[in-house]
């Protein structure tokens, strides 16, 4: 820790961004999934209608993000990309049957009967079951994606080759500190897609619906959290050690504290632009502290960043390659979101 | 079936479904834009539907692309670990630039998709050629990294790793431009003259359709000038092979003995236990002159290598017949329509081009999964040409059959899904008779 930030530790910390984005972004697309799933009441089918009207546009490219921190990983830190992929290969490959299943299926669904086909009654009900698949792939995935963040968190990744195969392909992820970490990352992207429709809602009735369910996913996500950090303590104890003994761990805990008070108080409050900043603002801090708490390890407990660093050259070509990309990306996206996110006119 | 070979069959097959729709990506939105712009020019409605109707069948195929892209760069490391650990930080600068491409793409086709009634009809428009823009480069930045594959440049193979790596040297592989040039003319080939071939055939029932002569008018000129350019982009391939890797060269013409003016051969049946090639139609001194444009040039033949270094001879040969075969036929039926749109001629009057097209519709996208057998089988056994072979780089999890066959099943269902919606939503058409539209 003593070395100082070098382009390794930059690049880490572009990846950590574009994590974070993909978090914010295409984790709330997944929300807007389990929204879907769960959709109830009266207004189920405009439930169903606000999640796809806010997800259409935009899945597509908050999808590139998950791509952008594959391809750093592989091109920057080839070693761990290496062992991720080796010893996750069973939840990497299940999460991109969800992935598959997720986009495939909501395209399907947006294009069918719609248009200038007339399906008819046999294009509802299939547009039906597509909207299914669309939702239980949308809740499937998050799970996925957690156990694989989980059994990376927990240090529990071997060196592959050395052992059995239950040892190397299974042991690592499936644990109950790993499920934790899933159920959490399902809980937080539910938590965002919710209260990012409060803002995108047009009329009161279907904001107070996803007032009242950004709330139960708070509730969620507050047992959540504490549920995984109790089972890290017990499997995951290097994640547990550095979330409760580091020196910056107070600071920390109080500020996602702070932030997901201010979320809680602000949908309360009915104040829905806040909630969706302070709600943005936890899930990063929850995010950020897993960061923190494994730092300099890219794969604790051996694996830090600068061991497992590509060339100097690479990282350094990179890294103009992301200023360079920022340029013509950041206008683009801010142009997309501005388009398609403006604030509904008030009544 | 051996994880190796189970690996490799999951990689050929994801890599195959994928470059359908990567290719449809590319060439669809400049299909799409030309239609706008045409609407836009002439006020003509059945532009605009077209327009809608292309965009529609983007935004399907697109999406499809886009999970299985996902999938893929994922799948580098699944299946091979080992080729990534060595290659990532040599061929991760144009995947990074791939990354940002096919960001761009997906902002402006989320803009152009859903920004019809939101943006400018000029903004609109200047969208949609984004799309194409960035499309075209994500395909270029990806061929790159596969062309480093075959002809590794910008490192030193120490020991059995790289060293001195030079990444910007690695985007200037020698294989880089040839490869390039053939893919991207492919999708524009491919998706040209299959759009093409889907409206020929109403127009054989209907020939004063005006919504398929219109679609017709422009798939032809998307696709006709690519599909009669690559048979000289082709000749640039075929002689960076010849150069660059002989034992490749040698197993597409089903060459095995070193000669000197060597016959070209078409079609035929390569016999490796034999070491001959039988059945096939003998050009003499054709190989020799097409491969080094000197009739008494020498070829080496498979003889030449160690047999553990030979690729699958007999699919590389039959591959290539097929692509260059087919690939032929295109470029002539190509020609045909190209002169009979300049003289100005009705192409719906000429029937028997309008059979030839519909017989060419499938034929891009069949000589594009042979081209890239072809390039991939060729380069068999090795990973990376000369330094790393395959069976080093796969994963050490067993049971690969596993993942192959799920997904091969997850993408079968996908394929039956998409070709039914684009027939739902695309491809029924509209009566429309030319004097109704006017």
């Amino acid at each position: 820790m003593t070395a100082g930030l070098g382009p390794a530790e930059l690049v880490a910390g572009c990846a950590l961004v574009a994590l974070t984005a993909y978090v914010l972004l295409g984790g709330a697309d997944f929300g807007g999934g389990v929204w879907d799933l769960l959709a109830s009441g009266p207004r189920k089918g405009r439930q169903r209608a606000l999640v796809a009207e806010a997800i259409g546009p935009i899945w597509e490219a908050n999808h590139v993000w998950l791509i952008i921190v594959v391809v750093l990983l592989f091109t920057c830190f080839p070693a761990a990309f290496a062992r991720l992929a080796v010893t996750l290969h069973i939840p990497l490959s299940l999460m991109l049957i969800g992935i598959v299943l997720r986009g495939a299926a909501f395209t399907f669904r947006s294009h069918y009967g719609a248009g200038h086909g007339e399906a008819g009654d046999a294009g509802a009900g299939t547009t039906e079951r597509w909207g299914r698949v669309f939702a239980i792939a949308s809740a499937g995935t998050p799970v996925l994606l957690g156990l694989c963040v989980g059994a990376l968190a927990a240090g529990a990744l071997p060196v592959p080759g050395r052992a059995a195969f239950h040892a190397t392909f299974v042991a690592p992820w499936l644990t109950p500190f790993g499920l934790g970490v899933g159920l959490l990352t399902l809980a937080l992207f539910a938590f965002l897609a919710a209260v990012y429709l409060t803002v995108e809602a047009r009329d009161d009735d279907l904001r107070e619906d996803f007032r009242r369910r950004a709330l139960g996913a708070a509730a969620a996500v507050f047992v959540a959290a504490f549920g995984t950090l109790g089972l890290a303590l017990l499997g995951a104890p290097l994640m547990g050690r550095g979330l409760t003994t580091a020196p910056w761990a107070p600071a920390l805990h109080a500020a996602t504290g702070a932030a997901a008070v201010t979320a809680i108080w602000a949908l309360w409050r009915r104040r829905y632009r806040l909630a969706r900043v302070a709600a943005a603002g936890q899930v990063s801090l929850i995010l950020w502290g897993w960061a923190l708490a494994q730092y300099p390890y890219l794969i604790p407990p051996d694996l830090t960043i600068r061991a497992a660093a590509a060339p100097r050259i690479t990282l350094v070509l990179v890294l103009w390659a992301l200023a360079a990309g920022a340029l013509v990306l950041f206008p683009s996206l801010i142009y997309l979101l501005r388009v398609f996110k403006r604030e509904p006119a008030r009544p | 079936m051996p994880d190796l070979l189970a690996a490799r069959s999951q990689m050929a097959m994801s890599l195959g479904f994928h470059i359908i729709f990567a290719m449809v990506g590319i060439a669809m939105p400049v299909l799409m834009v030309v239609a706008e712009r045409r609407w836009q020019r002439t006020g003509d409605r059945i532009y605009l539907d077209l327009a809608h109707r292309w965009a529609k069948g983007t935004a399907i195929l697109f999406a499809v692309g886009a999970v299985s892209g996902t999938v893929l760069s994922f799948e580098l490391g699944l299946l091979w670990p080992t080729f990534m650990e060595h290659a990532g930080p040599i061929i991760g600068m144009p995947f990074s630039l791939e990354g940002f491409a096919f960001f761009t793409e997906a902002v402006f086709l989320g803009l152009y998709l859903y920004g019809w009634e939101r943006i400018s009809p000029r903004a609109h428009l200047a969208a949609g050629w984004a799309v194409a823009v960035s499309g075209m480069l994500s395909g270029v930045f990806v061929v790159i990294a596969n062309a480093w594959m075959n002809a590794p440049t910008g490192l030193r193979w120490v020991d059995g790793r790289a060293v001195d790596i030079d990444p910007i040297a690695a985007m200037m592989s020698p294989a880089a431009f040839p490869q390039v040039l053939h893919m991207t003319l492919a999708a524009y080939a491919a998706t040209g003259l299959v759009v093409a071939g889907i409206h020929a055939l109403p127009l054989l029932r209907d020939p004063r359709n005006a919504f398929h002569r219109r679609a017709l008018s422009v798939a032809l000129l998307i696709g006709a000038p690519a599909a009669l350019l690559q048979p000289l982009s082709g000749d640039l391939s075929a002689r960076f092979v010849a150069h660059w890797q002989p034992a490749k060269l040698a197993a597409m013409e089903g060459q095995f003995k070193t000669e000197r003016g060597a016959p070209l051969r078409v079609g035929g049946w390569p016999d490796e236990a034999a070491g001959e090639t039988r059945y096939a139609l003998e050009i003499p001194r054709g190989l020799s002159l097409l491969a080094f444009k000197d009739p008494g040039a020498e070829v080496k033949g498979l003889e030449a290598f160690p047999r553990q270094d030979w690729p699958p001879v007999a699919i590389v040969h039959v591959a290539f017949q097929v692509m260059v075969g087919l690939g032929s036929f295109m470029a002539l039926v190509s020609a045909a329509a190209l002169w009979l749109m300049w003289r100005q001629r009705e192409l719906t009057r000429h029937r028997w081009l309008l059979r030839a097209l519909v017989l060419a519709a499938p034929m891009g996208f069949i000589c594009t999964e042979a081209g890239w057998v072809v390039t991939e089988v060729g380069r068999q056994p090795w990973v990376i040409y000369g330094l790393m072979r395959t069976a080093e780089a796969v994963t050490p999890m067993p049971g690969l059959i596993v993942p192959f066959l799920v997904f091969t099943s997850l993408y079968a269902v996908l394929g039956v899904v998409v070709a039914w919606l684009l027939y739902q939503q695309v491809l029924r058409s509209p009566q429309t008779a030319e004097e109704d539209a006017a």
